[in-house]
Order: C-alpha cells, then sequence, then structure tokens
C-alpha cells in the first residue's frame, strides 16, 4: 500500500518536472499536456454536437475554438496558464436548447500552470434564479412589519407595567411562551379545538395569569414598600419558574399548530406572503389601533395615561391606582399571548421563545420611550424592521446584533426614547 | 433513600470549582450592585469574554495562555468601557436592560457562522488549558475519600480557584475600605451629593465597572481552564440569574456574602437534584410520577431556584447575612 503512494507521488513529481520543462523551455504545449480548457455538453443527458465554442486571453486576443464532437466532447489548448475567456456560441446550440443560465454565455476562468480546466456550459430550462436585493428588501420589510407588529403587541404591557409601577417585568416574556404554549395544548395537543378558538382561550387564561400575580404577589409586596431591585429580582424569580415549569410539562421540542401550518403565498408585486400571515399582520394593527384608541377615549384608558404620567397626582384626584394596574396586568399579559400564539403560528411553539423576545422587547421599549403604550409600538415595528432588513445582507443568526446596536444608539443620542419624556431618565 | 449519596454530592458541588467561578462572579456583582450601585444584568458577558479571549489566543491563534488570560481581561475593560460610557448616565434601570441584551448579543456573535473561524461558533474552543495544568505540583494520583476524592488537577483546579477568591474578596475589600471605595459607597447612596462635592460620578461608577467586569472575567478564565474549553452555551442569560441568586442568597455588601452564597446555591441546587434523582429511583412511587421526574431534576431545581427568589424577597429581602440597611439600594 505505501509502497503504491509512494510511487505515485514519484510518478506524480516527474510529471510536474516534465511539465516546468515544457514551461521553462517555452516549448509549445503538446497536445493533451499543457493548459486547456475542455468539457462536454450535454442536454437532457444526450451530448449535443456541433456547438462552437471560443477562447480569448486577457488582452482579448483569439486563443483557439473547437466544436464539440458527437460525444459531446470539446477541447482548446491555452498558450500558457493566465486568465482567459471562453464563450459558447449560441447560435449554434441545436433548435430548442438554451443555456440554462443566459449570463453564464462567458466564462472568465484562470488557469494554473499545467493545469487543463474543465468548465461547464450548463443547458437546459432557465431555473428562476434568487431573487435579487430589491426583491429581498421588500420581503424583508414585510417581514420586519409582521414581527415588528408582534413585537409591539407583546411590549406594551411591559412598557405600561413599568410606567405605572416602574417595575421592569423580566417575566414578560414568559406571558408569551405561556399564550403560545396553552394555545397549543387546546390545538394541538389533547383538546384539537381550531386555532382561533384555542387562542383565544389562551389569551384568556394568560390574562387571567396575568391579573393574579399582580393581585395576588406583586400588590401586598408593593404594599411593603420593596425597592425597585427587590422586584427585578421577583419578577427574575417567576421567570425562572414559569419557564422551567413549561419546560417540564411541554419539553424542550418546537412544535407547530395543527391549522394553518401550510399554505399557497400571495404575490402582491415584490411581496409574498401567505393568507396567514396576512390575517395575522391585519389583526394585529386591528388590535395595536384598538389599544390606543382605548387609551385615548375610554374612561380607563384615561386613567391608565393618568397613573404612568404621574401615580400621586393620580391617586389624589380620586383614580384607583391599584384597580388600574390590575388592568394594565391582565390587558398586558392577554396582549403579550396573542402575540405568543401569533408568533408561534408564524414560526413554531417552543418553552425559550418568549424569553428570546424578551431582549427584542426590552430594546423596543427603551427605543420607543420606556413607560409608554405607544413608544412600545413605534418601538416594535422599528425593532421588527431592523432585525428582518438586516437579513438582507447579514447572516439571519446575527439579527437581533442589529437590535441592540439601535438601542444602543438611540441612548446615546436620545436616551428617553422616540416618544418618552426628557424627565423620565435619570 | 441515601441521604449520605445526596448530602456528599451537595457538599461536592458547593466546594467545586463552579460553585468557586460563581463565588467569583457574584464577588464582581457585590463590587458593581452592593457597592456602587450598578445594576450589572450582564455579568455573563464579561465572564464570556474571560473565557472566550483566553480560548481563542490559545486555541486559534495558537498563543501562549499566559497571553490568553491577560487578552480575555483586557475585553473585559473594553466591554465595561464600551458599556458604561454610553449607558452610566442614564438611569439604572436603563443600565440594566443595555447589560442583560449586549451579553445575550455578544454570545449570538461568538455562537455564529460568520464567527466560526474565530470562535468555533456553535462548538467552542477546547484543548486550552495544557500549560495550566503543566505547572500542577501535585503529584498524580487520587486525594481525598468517598465522594470526595479528586485527581490532582481537579485539585488545582480547586486550589486556585479558591485562593483566586479569596485575594478578590480581599481586594474588594480593600478597595471599598479606601477613599475610592467610600466615594462609590456614596454615589450608590446620593449621586448629587458627591456630584455637589465635585467628584466624577461617571469616571467612578466606569472604574468599579471594569474592576467588577475583571473579576467576572477571571470566573470566566477559570471556568475555561477547568473544562479546557469555551462553549457559547455555558453562557446563557440564566448564569447571570444564577449568580445574582447566589449574591442575594448571601447577602449584598457584605465581604464573605458573594463566597457563602455561592457554596450555598451549588451545594442547594446539586443537594435538590441528587434527591430528585434519588427519589425517582424509588420503588414506592406511582409509576406517572417516577417516569416525570426522571431526567428532569435540572429544570425542577431551577423552578425551585425561582420559588426560592421569590419566597427571599418577600420574607427577608436583605438575603441571609444582609443588613436591612442595604435594603433599598439604586432605587
Amino acid at each position: 500500500m505505501s509502497n503504491a503512494r509512494s510511487l505515485r507521488s514519484v510518478v506524480a513529481l516527474v510529471a510536474v518536472a516534465v511539465l516546468s520543462l515544457f514551461l521553462f523551455g517555452s516549448a509549445q504545449a503538446q497536445d493533451g499536456e499543457g493548459e486547456a480548457f475542455s468539457g462536454t455538453l450535454r442536454f437532457g443527458g444526450e451530448p449535443v454536437e456541433g456547438v462552437r465554442i471560443s477562447v480569448v486571453d486577457a488582452a482579448g486576443e483569439a486563443v483557439g475554438e473547437a466544436v464539440t464532437g458527437a460525444d459531446g466532447r470539446w477541447r482548446i489548448e491555452l498558450p500558457g496558464p493566465g486568465t482567459y475567456r471562453a464563450t459558447i456560441d449560441t447560435d449554434t446550440l441545436p433548435e430548442g436548447v438554451t443555456l440554462r443560465d443566459p449570463e453564464r454565455q462567458t466564462l472568465e476562468v484562470t488557469v494554473t500552470a499545467g493545469r487543463s480546466r474543465p468548465l461547464i456550459f450548463a443547458l437546459g430550462e432557465p431555473v428562476s434564479r434568487g431573487p435579487n436585493v430589491g426583491e429581498k428588501l421588500a420581503q424583508a420589510v414585510l417581514n420586519g412589519v409582521k414581527f415588528g407588529l408582534i413585537i409591539a403587541m407583546c411590549a406594551i404591557g411591559l412598557s405600561l407595567i413599568f410606567g405605572l409601577t416602574g417595575l421592569i417585568n423580566f417575566a414578560h416574556g414568559e406571558l408569551v411562551t405561556l399564550g403560545a404554549i396553552l394555545a397549543w395544548y387546546f390545538n394541538a395537543d389533547t383538546f384539537g379545538a381550531p386555532l382561533i378558538l384555542a387562542g383565544v382561550l389562551a389569551v384568556v387564561v394568560a390574562g387571567a395569569a396575568g391579573g393574579g400575580v399582580e393581585f395576588s404577589l406583586l400588590r401586598p409586596l408593593r404594599a411593603r414598600r420593596l425597592g425597585m431591585f427587590q422586584f427585578m429580582v421577583v419578577t427574575i424569580g417567576l421567570s425562572l419558574l414559569a419557564r422551567h415549569v413549561m419546560l417540564l410539562f411541554f419539553g424542550p421540542d418546537r412544535e407547530r399548530y395543527i391549522d394553518y401550518a401550510l399554505q399557497a403565498e400571495w404575490t402582491f408585486g415584490p411581496f409574498a406572503v401567505t393568507p396567514r400571515d396576512f390575517t395575522i399582520m391585519a389583526l394585529s394593527a386591528v388590535i395595536l389601533i384598538g389599544v390606543a384608541v382605548f387609551l385615548q377615549r375610554a374612561r380607563t384608558g384615561k386613567a391608565i395615561r393618568a397613573v404612568a404620567d404621574n401615580p400621586e397626582l393620580a391617586e389624589s384626584s380620586g383614580i384607583d391606582v391599584d384597580r388600574v394596574v390590575l388592568v394594565v396586568w391582565v390587558a398586558g399579559a392577554a396582549l403579550a399571548a396573542v402575540g405568543g400564539v401569533f408568533f408561534g403560528s408564524v414560526e413554531a411553539v417552543d418553552w425559550l421563545m418568549g424569553f428570546r423576545l424578551l431582549l427584542l422587547m426590552f430594546a423596543a421599549v427603551v427605543l420607543g420611550g420606556l413607560g409608554t403604550a405607544y413608544g412600545a409600538m413605534v418601538g416594535g415595528l422599528l425593532i421588527g424592521l431592523v432585525t428582518e432588513v438586516s437579513t438582507v445582507w447579514a447572516s439571519p443568526e446575527i439579527k437581533a446584533v442589529f437590535a441592540l446596536g439601535v438601542l444602543v444608539l438611540a441612548l446615546l443620542v436620545r436616551p428617553q426614547g422616540i416618544l418618552g419624556q426628557r424627565e423620565r431618565i435619570g | 433513600m441515601d441521604f449520605d449519596i445526596i448530602f456528599g454530592n451537595a457538599a461536592r458541588a458547593g466546594l467545586g470549582p463552579q460553585a468557586a467561578i460563581f463565588a467569583l462572579a457574584a464577588i464582581g456583582l457585590n463590587l458593581h450592585f452592593g457597592y456602587a450601585g450598578l445594576l450589572n444584568f450582564g455579568q455573563v458577558g464579561f465572564m464570556m469574554l474571560g473565557a472566550y479571549g483566553t480560548a481563542i489566543v490559545v486555541a486559534t491563534w495558537g498563543g501562549s495562555l499566559w497571553l490568553g488570560i491577560p487578552f480575555g481581561l483586557g475585553l473585559c475593560v473594553a466591554f465595561a468601557l464600551a458599556l458604561g460610557i454610553p449607558t452610566l448616565r442614564l438611569r439604572s434601570d436603563y443600565f440594566a436592560i443595555t447589560t442583560i441584551a449586549a451579553a445575550e448579543i455578544l454570545r449570538l456573535l461568538i455562537r455564529s457562522s460568520p464567527a466560526t473561524d474565530i470562535t468555533g461558533g456553535p462548538f467552542g474552543l477546547q484543548a486550552i488549558a495544557n500549560s495550566f495544568f503543566d505547572l500542577n505540583f501535585l503529584p498524580d494520583g487520587r486525594f481525598g475519600w468517598g465522594t470526595f476524592s479528586y485527581s490532582s488537577n481537579q485539585l488545582w483546579v480547586m486550589i486556585v480557584a479558591w485562593i483566586l477568591v479569596v485575594l478578590c474578596s480581599a481586594l474588594v475589600l480593600a478597595l471599598i475600605r479606601s477613599p475610592w471605595g467610600r466615594v462609590v459607597r456614596a454615589i450608590r447612596e446620593d449621586e448629587d451629593a458627591v456630584l455637589s462635592l465635585g467628584k466624577n460620578t461617571v469616571a467612578y461608577k466606569l472604574q468599579a465597572l471594569v474592576i467588577g467586569g475583571v473579576i467576572g472575567g477571571l470566573a470566566g478564565v477559570i471556568d475555561a481552564l477547568q473544562q479546557s474549553g469555551v462553549g457559547s452555551e455555558n453562557f446563557e442569560p440564566q448564569v447571570t440569574f444564577f449568580a445574582w441568586a447566589a449574591l442575594i442568597l448571601g447577602g449584598l455588601a457584605t465581604t464573605v456574602g458573594p463566597v457563602v452564597g455561592a457554596v450555598l446555591f451549588w451545594f442547594l441546587r446539586e443537594g435538590v437534584e441528587s434527591f430528585i434523582r434519588e427519589l425517582s429511583e424509588q420503588g414506592w412511587l406511582p409509576n406517572a410520577l417516577a417516569d416525570f421526574l426522571d431526567g428532569a431534576e435540572g429544570a425542577i431545581s431551577v423552578v425551585l431556584m425561582g420559588v426560592g427568589l421569590v419566597a427571599l424577597m418577600a420574607l427577608r429581602p436583605q438575603g441571609i447575612f444582609g443588613r436591612r440597611r442595604s435594603l433599598h439600594l439604586g432605587t
């Protein structure tokens, strides 16, 4: 075995030596020994005869040409190493035979000393090439709006809870996961309910869970005047607790809902969207507008904004702050759960989805202005757009990096956020 | 049910290198929050930079470990400056959000495929600690008895790690008793008052962030040495929360708090996991329950940790050794 190998390397060495003799002795390369282009033209497995291929050197001087034989083979000897351009004459192709990629009619190839380079002119039906940058950008913007709307919906509760009570809720992501996982249980696992019904049930349960946490845990702790740090630790504890309970029951795998899993896309010009995603975007927009109208017009909505603006003043003018906070917890948790069901429907359901989303929600609320609902909406949309549009140029794995980039930029330029008030920051 | 095994496993974890690593991370956090009032939720980022900086120099660039460790700690300094300069002027909750996000983003970058040539991407880097174990002067063979039986290299890591814990605790104690420490603690209590004395409070906070971050980086270096490798899955945001849990358990703004907390944290965590493993092997449990418990000890111990954190904050917010005085830090 080793003898055979060393013999082979001796032969190779001799071959190299002979070749370099040819080169440095400026001897004309013999047929089959020097630099060359070669190839075989086939169409549908059959060789193609009588096609002319020509080669020019870097200066544009013709070097040689060849016509494919009955076996489809062709070969053009080259004067030496260097860069050459080989062109296939498409007029000589038989009727009905075309290049698979019309832009690859001329190939520019560098040849090293002594090498015969095979060239491939692929013949066949033109395949659709990947979308160009403009089309990718359009699709990324659409995806960005889709995820942005979902992030915004999830983040409203986070931002309002902070605005009302000064609490950064590290467990907010788990409300998103809770909604998604409950909907999966109702839809795919045991009950087989249609996804819409399952989603509504999940949102109701998640809203009740949010209200329960506020009513039975956080309100009594607020009465004992715990510091901001202690509240953060409480929500971190809740987050660890909830996340790992869900891991215990749901398991570490990614799951999908049964309904609307596979759909044909609708195309509008450069945009392609499944009916499911389109519905999700429309519903998200309607819900966000509904929240805005509620905050502007409804009595409770006005009370929420009043407490977010100045809790002491609101309380002294007769607003029941505890009730307002409870409403925000229930509504915020329900919105997060809606976001979770949508997100689970668009991608997949897993036990870490909310925690991953939490960082994007943080970025969104800081960007938009911590403590305001509209800030969360604007920030969410922006974060969604930035992360998705970045995938046009950068690897999708690092799209969250761009969200942080925007966050840091915003903190440097306008730390109170786009819609935040100046006095909110220290 | 063998309580000797459970207790033995728990005690072994409480003394092991992981506890020392968490003690170092918590000492850094204690300087950050306990003394300087900085809510750093990205300590795992410092650990990761310490570990990966060391590993990259050794495994990727073929350099010496003794260049790698300073390089890793240098990355921690750079990270602290990059993080602190834009955000330390802001309120502490903004700082908390930025740090947790920055650490996770760093992890995503490190494990992404474009970075694979340098960081090993999802595969991490291996075989970095040979020069460290070459220094091991302990003879080969096993030391100790029963559960507490260690190989020569395991013991060597533990000795070095716990010596570093003592040194860092002493360093922080000395710093806190120095004039510098008085200014830093005063900033924690009332930043405006310190500003009015003409102190550049942002500079002091930045220095505290750098020092605590480098101590966190040292934790990462020890982690890389004891596994002789790095992997991005060891640096999830959870690690920061666990280090916080250890610190809170032991008590904020005390010298022994982070160390006692880390030992207790690992003692309890491993104790619970061992207990559940033993429990799931008991014949008298209903099958469904035994199946549920089997392999679930990791998640259950974290669930209990969450319950514990909530309960600790509700019942004894200052931690076990903490003083009530330091309760309203950073608010």
